[in-house]
C-alpha cells in the first residue's frame, strides 16, 4: 500500500519529508480514484445511477408540492433551496464517513482487526477504503439544484447571507459525518442494531431536505435540538429566505448549524474512540 | 411441496434468531412512519382536506400501514443469490432436487411470515396512537388483503430475483440492484400514493408492476376500495405475478447455459 516507492513517486515529493496522515490520504484517495476510473463504462452507469437516484429523492419532493400552492410554508423554489443545501451537504458526508454505516459488517467480517493492526488511524483507513468516486453523481445533482433554487428563489443577498450559504453546505457535511461516525460507532454495542442508526442517519437525511415546518412538532425539536437535521438545510434557509420559522424551529437556529456540526463532532469522535477501545478481537 | 414446506419453515427460524435487527428495524420504521406522516398531514391540511383521494385520516393509515408491511413485503431484497453466482455456489444450488427458484421463494415467504409480527404491529400501535388508522370494519378488506400481501411478496421476491439473475451476465449488479430500488420505491407508492404523482408519472407508474407490490395490498387493506375493484387489483397482481415467473424462468435457463464453475 504505502510504501516508500509509493510515497516517492508522488509528484515532486522530499523524498525524505516526514510522512504524515495528510500525504497517506491524498495517496490513497488518488489510489481509489485511479482504480475506480479504470473501468469507464461501469463507473459512468453507477454515477448515472447516482444522478437517477438524486432526481428520485426530487420526485418524491415535487409529487408533493404540486398538489399545493405552499408546502410548510415554503414555495416549490423555496423547498428546492432546502433540498439543494441538504443534498450537497449528505453527500459530502457520505462520500467521507459513508463507509462506517455498514460498521457491523466490518466488525463481523473481521476486517476491522485488519485495519487495527495497521500503523494508520482506523477512520482515516475507513473514509478511504471506499472512497466511491460515483457518489459525485449525487453531489453534482444536488449542487445543480441548489444552484437553480438560488436563483428562482428570488433571494435578497446580502454579505450576511452569502457568508451563510457559502458555510451551510460544509457544516452540514460535518453534522452528516458525525452522524455516519455515531451510526458506525453505535453498531460496536449492538452488532445486529445498524438499522437503529439508519434512523438518526438517513431520517436525517430525510427530514434535512424537507421543509422543517411540515413536521409534528416534537418531531421538529427531536431533529433540531437533538439530532441536528433541520440545521442542515432548513433552519439557514430561513434565514437566507427572510422566512419565520415554526415554534419547534424559530429562525433564530439559521446560525446554529456550524456550532451543532462542531459540538457534534466532538461528541461521536469521543463515542468512536470508545467503540475502538471497548472492541475486543476474536484472534482473527 | 414438503421440501419447500420444510424451507420456509427454517427460513422463519432463521430470521427468528436475530431479534435485535428486528427491534431495530421496528423503531427506524417508526420513526420513518412519524416523518413521512407528518409531511402528508401538513400538504393535505394545506390544501384542505384530501390529496389525491386521501383524506388525513386516510394518508396516515396508508403511511402507517406502509411502514409496517415494507419489511414483511420484502422491498428491501436481498442479494444472495448473486453472491453465490458470483462465488460459483449456485452450481451447488443448481444441482440439488428442488426447483432453485421455488426454495428461494419458499425461504422468502418464511421471512415475510416472521417479519409481520414484530416489523409490523410496532409501527401500527405507534400510528393508532399519535395520528390514529382509518382500518375497515368488515372481514372481506382483510381477507383479500391477506391474498394481496401474499402476491404482493411474491412479486416483490420475483423483482429482486431477476436482478440478482443478472449476475449471470455482468460482474457487478450493483448499479442495476441501485436503479431498482430507486425506481421502485418510487413507482410502488412506498414515498408518496401514486394518486398524488402528476399525471404522466401516474399514467407510468400504473404500466409497471411496482405500484403492486406495495400501494394494492395497502390500499385493500385499509378498505379504500370496494370488492370489485379489489379484486381487479388483486387480479393485476396475479398477471404481473404470472409476467415475473417466465420472466425469472427465461432469465434461469438462459443464465445458467452461460455458467462456468471451475473446479468443484
Amino acid at each position: 500500500m504505502a510504501s516508500p516507492r509509493a510515497i516517492r513517486s508522488g509528484a515532486g515529493r522530499d523524498p525524505h519529508a516526514p510522512v504524515t496522515n495528510l500525504v497517506l490520504l491524498k495517496l490513497l484517495i488518488s489510489a481509489r480514484l485511479r482504480s475506480q476510473l479504470a473501468y469507464r463504462g461501469s463507473f459512468l452507469s453507477d454515477v448515472a445511477g447516482q444522478v437517477l437516484l438524486g432526481l428520485t429523492e426530487f420526485v418524491e419532493l415535487y409529487a408533493i408540492v404540486h398538489n399545493v400552492s405552499t408546502f410548510g410554508g415554503m414555495t416549490l423554489a423555496q423547498t428546492l433551496v432546502v433540498f439543494g443545501l441538504a443534498s450537497v451537504a449528505f453527500a459530502l458526508g457520505d462520500l467521507l464517513m459513508g463507509e462506517t454505516d455498514s460498521m457491523s459488517e466490518t466488525i463481523r467480517s473481521g476486517k476491522l482487526e485488519v485495519l487495527l493492526v495497521r500503523p494508520l488511524p482506523v477512520l482515516l483507513q475507513l473514509a478511504t477504503s471506499d472512497f466511491q468516486l460515483r457518489r459525485v453523481g449525487r453531489l453534482l445533482f444536488g449542487a445543480a439544484a441548489l444552484v437553480v433554487a438560488l436563483l428562482l428563489a428570488d433571494i435578497q443577498w446580502d454579505p450576511a447571507k452569502i457568508l451563510l450559504a457559502t458555510i451551510t453546505p460544509l457544516a452540514g457535511a460535518a453534522i452528516f459525518c458525525a452522524l455516519f461516525l455515531g451510526a458506525g460507532a453505535m453498531q460496536f454495542w449492538i452488532l445486529d442494531g445498524r438499522q437503529f442508526a439508519n434512523a438518526f442517519t438517513y431520517g436525517g437525511r430525510y427530514v434535512a431536505s424537507m421543509p422543517g415546518a411540515a413536521l409534528f412538532f416534537p418531531v421538529q425539536v427531536f431533529f433540531t435540538f437533538v439530532i441536528p437535521a433541520t440545521l442542515v438545510a432548513y433552519a439557514p434557509s430561513l434565514v437566507i429566505l427572510d422566512l419565520d420559522g415554526p415554534a419547534g424551529i424559530p429562525a433564530w437556529t439559521g446560525w446554529l448549524g456550524l456550532p451543532a456540526a462542531v459540538v457534534l463532532s466532538g461528541l461521536m469522535l469521543l463515542l468512536w474512540r470508545a467503540a475502538i477501545k471497548k472492541y475486543t478481537g476474536a484472534g482473527g | 411441496m414438503r421440501a419447500y414446506w420444510e424451507l420456509a419453515k427454517s427460513s422463519f427460524r432463521r430470521h427468528s434468531t436475530y431479534r435485535t435487527a428486528a427491534v431495530a428495524g421496528a423503531f427506524t420504521n417508526s420513526i420513518f412512519g412519524l416523518i413521512r406522516a407528518s409531511l402528508l398531514l401538513s400538504a393535505i391540511t394545506t390544501a384542505g382536506g384530501a390529496i389525491g383521494g386521501y383524506s388525513a385520516t386516510e394518508a396516515a393509515t396508508y403511511v402507517w400501514l406502509g411502514q409496517a408491511l415494507l419489511a414483511p413485503l420484502g422491498l428491501f431484497g436481498n442479494a444472495e443469490l448473486a453472491g453465490r453466482v458470483k462465488s460459483g455456489d449456485i452450481a451447488v444450488d443448481l444441482s440439488r432436487s428442488v426447483n432453485l427458484t421455488a426454495s428461494y421463494w419458499a425461504q422468502d415467504l418464511g421471512r415475510a411470515a416472521f417479519d409481520v409480527l414484530p416489523r409490523g404491529v410496532p409501527p401500527l400501535v405507534i400510528g393508532a396512537l399519535v395520528t390514529g388508522l382509518a382500518m375497515p370494519g368488515t372481514p372481506g378488506p382483510y381477507l383479500l388483503g391477506f391474498v394481496s400481501i401474499l402476491a404482493a411478496v411474491s412479486l416483490n421476491f420475483l423483482g429482486f430475483f431477476a436482478i440478482n439473475l443478472l449476475a449471470f451476465w455482468v460482474l457487478e449488479i450493483r448499479g442495476f440492484w441501485m436503479l431498482y430500488m430507486v425506481v421502485m420505491n418510487l413507482l410502488s407508492g412506498f414515498l408518496v400514493p401514486v394518486t398524488w404523482f402528476p399525471g404522466w408519472l401516474l399514467e407510468f407508474a400504473r404500466a409497471t408492476p411496482f405500484p403492486s407490490m406495495l400501494q394494492t395490498p395497502v390500499d385493500i387493506l385499509a378498505g379504500r376500495t370496494d370488492g370489485g375493484e379489489s379484486l381487479a387489483l388483486v387480479g393485476v397482481q396475479l398477471v404481473w405475478l404470472a409476467v415475473l415467473v417466465v420472466i425469472v424462468q427465461v432469465m434461469l435457463r438462459f443464465g445458467s447455459r452461460r455458467l462456468v464453475v471451475q473446479g468443484g
